[in-house]
């Protein structure tokens, strides 16, 4: 069986890809993928500390982060479908209604 | 009945939601209605209410957040009374006054009015802080669209301008609220936010002071005490003629109605502490406010600085702490408003004939409308406290207070009796005699039927007030006893000496 | 005497009538009501005077021996008006000498003034406006002379006030009558303050406003309250009575309709002050320091409204500085501890000054409101009625024997000498005596230049008033002739004796009162008046109206007073309003206000820049925050 270490290991480096690919990426989509690769990062950290104390703690809460990740697809995508149809573009630069 | 009399307003606007699109008739009248069948219940309060008790009554109670001891409980006592019934008696003529003056958004304005009468009712019947803080600032909402909405040409500025002030000044307040709670909950170990349980721990007097100067700070905005009076005059000149009403006669009133209600019972040793402050502020607005008032050039906000000045007066019988002090802070409370709101009425006539609100625009109206100058001329004397009429009986009782806590304060609070004079005949002398002056003197008719039906019940009780007060006084007798006998108590007892104040009955 | 507040609810019914359905009646209708009313409310006076004799009578008949010397004093009580606390005011009124003889002058001599105003008034388009405020001010007169306590009487105090205002200023639409009728209102609310501090003052000490129960305490008081109580009333009565330094009010008050006027100067209004020092006698006479007060002030007044009436050239303001004058003398009389003495000259004052006005009001009728003296002339050949009323008027105000004025006149120039033989103070007496030759010499001229010589405009044609204002003016001068045998010794003082039990049991202490030389002092006073008159008539003889140079123009400017207070109190203190309301309110408060919504503006518009609107960089700040806040506590 691999240490616990390992399982972290992987989940960092998972979750340092999404944050680079949040950052440097502008397409909406691939911003979209990294962010769920980081939760499910953190998914995998969760299951490795459950199996590591035993608990069932950490599975109840990626069941969680899973329905969250559900929802936030659904409202994510209508999200960038509606940008495209008005803006024709997914490229979240170009969406700066916010700035100051 | 307490809750009927709260919630029958907003039941009735809600009502008025459900009217068809269209139909402003109808509107105006069922709100009108509805404002006079919440009198009605008021009188019904008024009557029913036990004179010789000062004790809270007609108490009506219900969990609302157990968990936190917040409960809905409301009650009558001889203090909110007078205001409860000031209220009831505004609302009604507030709606007929805009009549003609509010043309569109009909149904808007009178859900509006309406959901303000709730709020104002609510304020001065809780007996439960969270009750009471939610009721206060709910008044805001629906007065700040009035301005917003109905106002004149500057009414955004002024509508902010208010709701920021007041508001900031209210946020203190909510802290000390809970503050208030949590020493309650360590010195009487209950949770609770009722006032009568509340007023029932002896704090320290520090503590007092802190705790007495934020919810000072909520009231004296909103009476206003000199120098944080600067949002009336804005408020009132860009308010519709209806809104300026409310809030001179009513919505100022919550401010000295706060320091009625809360000084004595939660914090008796910080008001004591604190009288010779709040009565220098109050004789510098009497005479401020007159001064100011003088000067002005548009005549609502003339009659703003002078609510400056009359509630100086108010609050001068306040920091009297003797029983002619507080009656006649009480009396003059619906004084001002019954006066002060006609003066406002006075000038939505005019308004509503030339669209001018400056001085200089008029002149020798008095020969083209002869009724309207004699109603004019009533309620000007009676906000210059001439005897016979309600405003002397409250100036009287309150200078006479001031005279026996200290011979100075009545003394300069006297020159205030002088300068609203001044100002208040000089304003009707610019506007009423002389030759005429108008850019249109065809539109300066006669007061209709209806507006003269507005300025009766107002007439009327300038009148009776003035000649027979008996009944009002009689009513709030034993509530200002036991709010002066708390008084007494403490400063008795806890004070240290230095900051005793001449407390006398 | 339960119907006693008949004579109150009269003009009140008249007022209430004329007020609220005056523009349905016809212009007769109205005068006849308005004059009805107070004509009911001289008879109801009448009825209790009769019923309050008898009840002395009797009175003093059940106390035949003993203290028969006390006055009967009958208190109606009407309603609690309110009370809070210790303070319970029962609104009452009071029966007595001082009250009656009140009551009686006010209504009967306002009756008159009311009749004359149906002839005067009978082209005036609010004919029902004036009468109604001509009952309020009757109304009003009588709640203050008949209250039975000092807060009631307050009420009736501030009532005139507002009436004058309303009556002066009746003719708004003339800018002057405006400001005269407010600058009317303004002043005696100076005084009204001052008389409410006194007010405050003697509750705090006493307990009570009930006037007949402060009467008999006052004693209990500590001689310096007593003092301020007295002064601050005084101040008061000052401002309702004209006195020096506020009697700037009044001769502006001409402005309104003449028989205002003559209401105001004759049977109201201003005789309110010294009735309030005789209706509160003991509080002022058993304070010396007080009373030379009183009487220094008096008689200042009365010399410098004397002088001044020398040359004024309006002929209603010469007679409103001498009914200044007059009630100087009024106050001298009160200063000199003769109180009955005061009354006394306030009735004669009362019918002459009545008479007075009333026939230049006549002349201004006849003229066509031409009441310039220089612009007059002649008139005793053309309207002979009125010039014989003003004549009398005249000689009576003068104190030429037998006229009424004589009498009560020479009765206070004795008393102010008998104050200077006690109390060293000869002043009042000098100047009384110099204000006696004045007066003379002023109303002499007066009626020189207006009744006699040529007429200074050719192609008027004067015409004779109605008989609706003549008859008043006729019984006017029956009294101005008459009413001197009410204190005349000959004619056994039966006013002065009627009054004596109520104001004559002041005991002073130490004033075992001097008796002055009466026949001499009598000789002086009628020398003084007579050479008066004569040296008016010589000066003036054929409308001659020498200018007296630099003092003339001291005189016609009236000292200055006027502009000294326009130029440092009411122009200061307005610009003071100005001031603070434009830089102080918008500049300073405001400002603050505003400042604080500007200081959090200005913090928005510097951290909006971190609103780029690029997601990735919120991201990145999200990022550098979290690697921070786990770098804390790792490295902690």
């Amino acid at each position: 069986m691999l240490p616990v270490a390992a399982y972290l290991a992987l989940s960092a480096v998972l979750f340092t890809m999404g944050v680079v690919g949040v950052l440097v990426r502008r397409n909406a989509l691939i911003v979209f993928i990294s962010i769920e690769l980081m939760l499910n990062s953190v998914n995998l950290a969760f299951i490795a500390f459950a199996r590591q104390h035993l608990g069932i703690d950490g599975q109840v809460i990626v069941f969680f982060v899973l329905v969250v990740a559900a929802v936030e697809v659904v409202v994510g995508l209508a999200l960038i479908v509606e940008i495209f149809r008005s803006r024709s573009t997914v490229d979240i630069d170009d969406v700066d209604l916010l700035r100051g | 009945m307490l809750t009927t009399l709260i919630f029958l307003p907003l039941a009735g606007a809600l009502g008025i939601a459900l009217l068809p699109r269209g139909r402003e008739g109808a509107v105006r009248w069922a709100g009108l209605g509805v404002s006079l069948l919440v009198l009605l219940a008021a009188a019904r309060v008024f009557q029913a209410f036990d004179a010789s008790s000062g004790a809270m009554q007609m108490v009506e109670q219900a969990p609302w957040v157990p968990a936190f001891g917040i409960s809905y409980r409301v009650g009558v006592d001889g203090i909110s009374l007078l205001l409860v019934g000031l209220t009831a008696v505004i609302f009604p003529i507030a709606l007929l006054s805009s009549w003609a003056a509010i043309a569109d958004r009909v149904k808007a304005f009178t859900m509006a009015i309406l959901g303000l009468e709730t709020a104002v009712l609510g304020t001065f019947l809780s007996l439960d802080l969270i009750l009471f803080y939610v009721f206060w600032e709910a008044v805001l909402i629906p007065m700040a669209f009035l301005i917003a909405l109905w106002g004149g040409p500057n009414r955004r500025y002024a509508a902010i301008k208010f709701f920021l002030y007041t508001m900031a000044a209210s946020v203190l307040m909510l802290i000390a609220i809970i503050a208030t709670h949590v020493l309650g909950a360590v010195l009487l170990w209950e949770r609770t936010f009722d006032i009568e349980r509340l007023a029932t721990m002896v704090l320290p007097v520090r503590t007092q002071g802190w705790l007495f100067a934020a919810f000072a700070l909520a009231f004296a905005v909103k009476v206003p005490i000199w120098p944080l009076h600067t949002w009336l005059p804005d408020a009132h000149t860009e308010a519709p003629t209806a809104g300026s009403v409310i809030l001179a006669a009513i919505l100022l009133k919550m401010g000295t109605y706060g320091f009625v209600r809360f000084g004595p019972t939660l914090f008796p040793d910080a008001l004591v502490a604190s009288a010779p402050l709040l009565a220098a502020l109050a004789i510098v607005g009497i005479l401020y406010g007159a001064a100011v008032s003088w000067a002005q050039t548009d005549l609502k906000r003339l009659i703003a600085f002078s609510s400056v000045s009359h509630l100086g007066f108010v609050m001068l019988g306040i920091a009297a702490m003797n029983e002619q002090g507080f009656q006649g802070a009480l009396i003059q409370m619906v004084n001002h408003g019954v006066s002060t709101g006609a003066l406002f009425l006075i000038v939505g006539v005019l308004y509503e004939r030339t669209h001018s609100r400056e001085i200089a625009d008029y002149g020798g109206v008095a020969a083209r409308m002869p009724r309207f100058a004699a109603i004019f001329t009533i309620v000007l004397l009676s906000s210059a406290a001439l005897p016979g009429t309600n405003g002397f009986v409250g100036e009287f009782l309150i200078l006479l207070g001031a005279f026996r806590t200290s011979t100075w304060w009545a003394a300069l609070a006297v020159g205030g009796v002088i300068l609203s004079a001044v100002y208040l005949l000089w304003a009707y002398q610019q506007v009423m005699h002389g030759p005429l002056v108008a850019k249109h003197p065809e539109r300066l008719l006669e007061l209709t039927r209806r507006e003269v039906l507005v300025f009766v019940p107002l007439i009327a009780l300038i009148f009776a007030i003035g000649v027979y007060p008996k009944p009002l006084l009689d009513r709030s007798e034993a509530a200002v006893q036991a709010a002066l006998e708390r008084l007494n108590r403490t400063a008795a007892t806890t004070l240290p000496a230095r900051a005793v104040v001449r407390v006398q009955r | 005497m339960s119907f006693v507040p008949l004579i109150l609810v009269w003009p009140l019914l008249g007022w209430l009538v004329n007020g609220l359905a005056g523009r349905r009646l016809s212009r007769t209708v109205s005068g006849l009501v308005a004059c009805a009313a107070v004509g009911a409310s001289f008879a109801t006076a009448a009825l209790a005077l009769a019923a309050y004799v008898q009840a002395s009578a009797a009175q003093a008949a059940s106390a035949a021996e003993g203290a028969s010397q006390t006055a009967l004093s009958v208190i109606v009580p009407l309603f609690t008006w309110l009370g809070a606390g210790d303070l319970w005011v029962q609104a009452s009124l009071q029966v007595d000498a001082l009250s009656l003889t009140m009551a009686l002058v006010v209504s009967g001599v306002g009756f008159l003034i009311h009749v004359y105003s149906i002839g005067y008034m009978a082209h005036d388009p609010n004919v029902s406006r004036y009468f109604a405020y001509l009952n309020l001010f009757i109304f009003a007169m009588l709640l203050l002379v008949m209250a039975g306590n000092l807060l009631v009487l307050f009420v009736g105090w501030e009532l005139v006030g507002v009436c004058s205002y309303l009556l002066i200023g009746f003719w708004f639409a003339r800018p002057a009558a405006a400001a005269a009728g407010r600058k009317a209102f303004v002043v005696n609310r100076i005084g009204d303050a001052a008389f409410l501090l006194g007010l405050f003052l003697l509750f705090t000490a006493l307990g009570t406003l009930d006037i007949s129960e402060i009467r008999h305490r006052v004693g209990e008081l500590p001689d310096g309250l007593r003092l301020a109580a007295a002064l601050l009333l005084f101040a008061g009565a000052t401002g309702k009575s004209a006195q020096l330094p506020l009697h700037v009010w009044l001769p502006d008050a001409m402005e309104g309709p003449t028989p205002v006027s003559a209401l105001i100067h004759a049977a109201t209004m201003v005789t309110a002050g010294v009735f309030l020092v005789a209706r509160l006698d003991t509080l002022f006479l058993s304070s010396p320091a007080a009373l030379v007060v009183i009487a220094t002030i008096g008689a200042l007044t009365a010399f410098y409204a004397a002088t001044v009436a020398l040359r004024q050239h309006d002929l209603k303001r010469v007679l409103a500085y001498s009914t200044i004058s007059q009630l100087g003398y009024m106050f001298v009389a009160m200063g000199a501890i003769a109180p009955a003495i005061g009354i006394f000259h306030l009735v004669t004052h009362a019918f002459f000054k009545a008479l007075l006005f009333l026939s230049a009001g006549s002349v201004m009728h006849a003229m066509h409101d031409v009441i310039d003296v220089r612009r007059l002339g002649g008139l005793a050949r053309t309207v002979r009625w009125t010039a014989a009323g003003f004549i009398i008027g005249g000689l009576a105000l003068a104190g030429i024997p037998p006229f009424a004025g004589f009498f009560s006149k020479d009765l206070i120039l004795e008393h102010a000498f008998a104050l200077g033989m006690a109390s060293g103070n000869y002043i009042p007496y000098a100047l009384g005596l110099l204000t006696a030759f004045v007066t003379a010499v002023y109303i002499t001229r007066a009626v020189a230049l207006t009744f006699f010589g040529v007429p200074a405009e050719a192609g008027a044609h004067p015409h004779e008033s109605p008989p609706v204002m003549l008859w008043p003016m006729a019984l006017l001068a029956v009294l101005s002739v008459a009413g001197g045998a009410l204190g005349a010794h000959a004619a056994g003082e039966p006013l002065l004796r009627f009054l004596a039990p109520l104001l004559g049991a002041v005991e002073v202490e130490g004033a075992a009162a001097p008796h002055p030389p009466a026949a001499i002092l009598m000789g002086i006073s009628v020398a003084v008046a007579f050479a008066g008159v004569l040296t008016g008539w010589i000066v003036h003889r054929n409308r001659r109206d020498p200018s007296l140079g630099a003092m003339g123009t001291l005189l016609e400017q009236r000292w200055y007073v006027d502009a000294l207070y326009d130029r440092s109190i009411v122009a200061p203190g307005h610009a003071t309003g100005r001031w603070m309301a434009g830089p102080v309110d918008l500049g300073v408060i405001d400002a603050a206000v505003n400042g604080v919504g500007r200081l959090f503006a200005a913090l928005g518009a510097a951290s909006r820049r971190l609103q780029t609107g690029y997601a990735r960089q919120y991201a990145l700040s999200v990022l550098i925050g979290a690697v921070l806040i786990v770098g804390y506590w790792i490295l902690r």
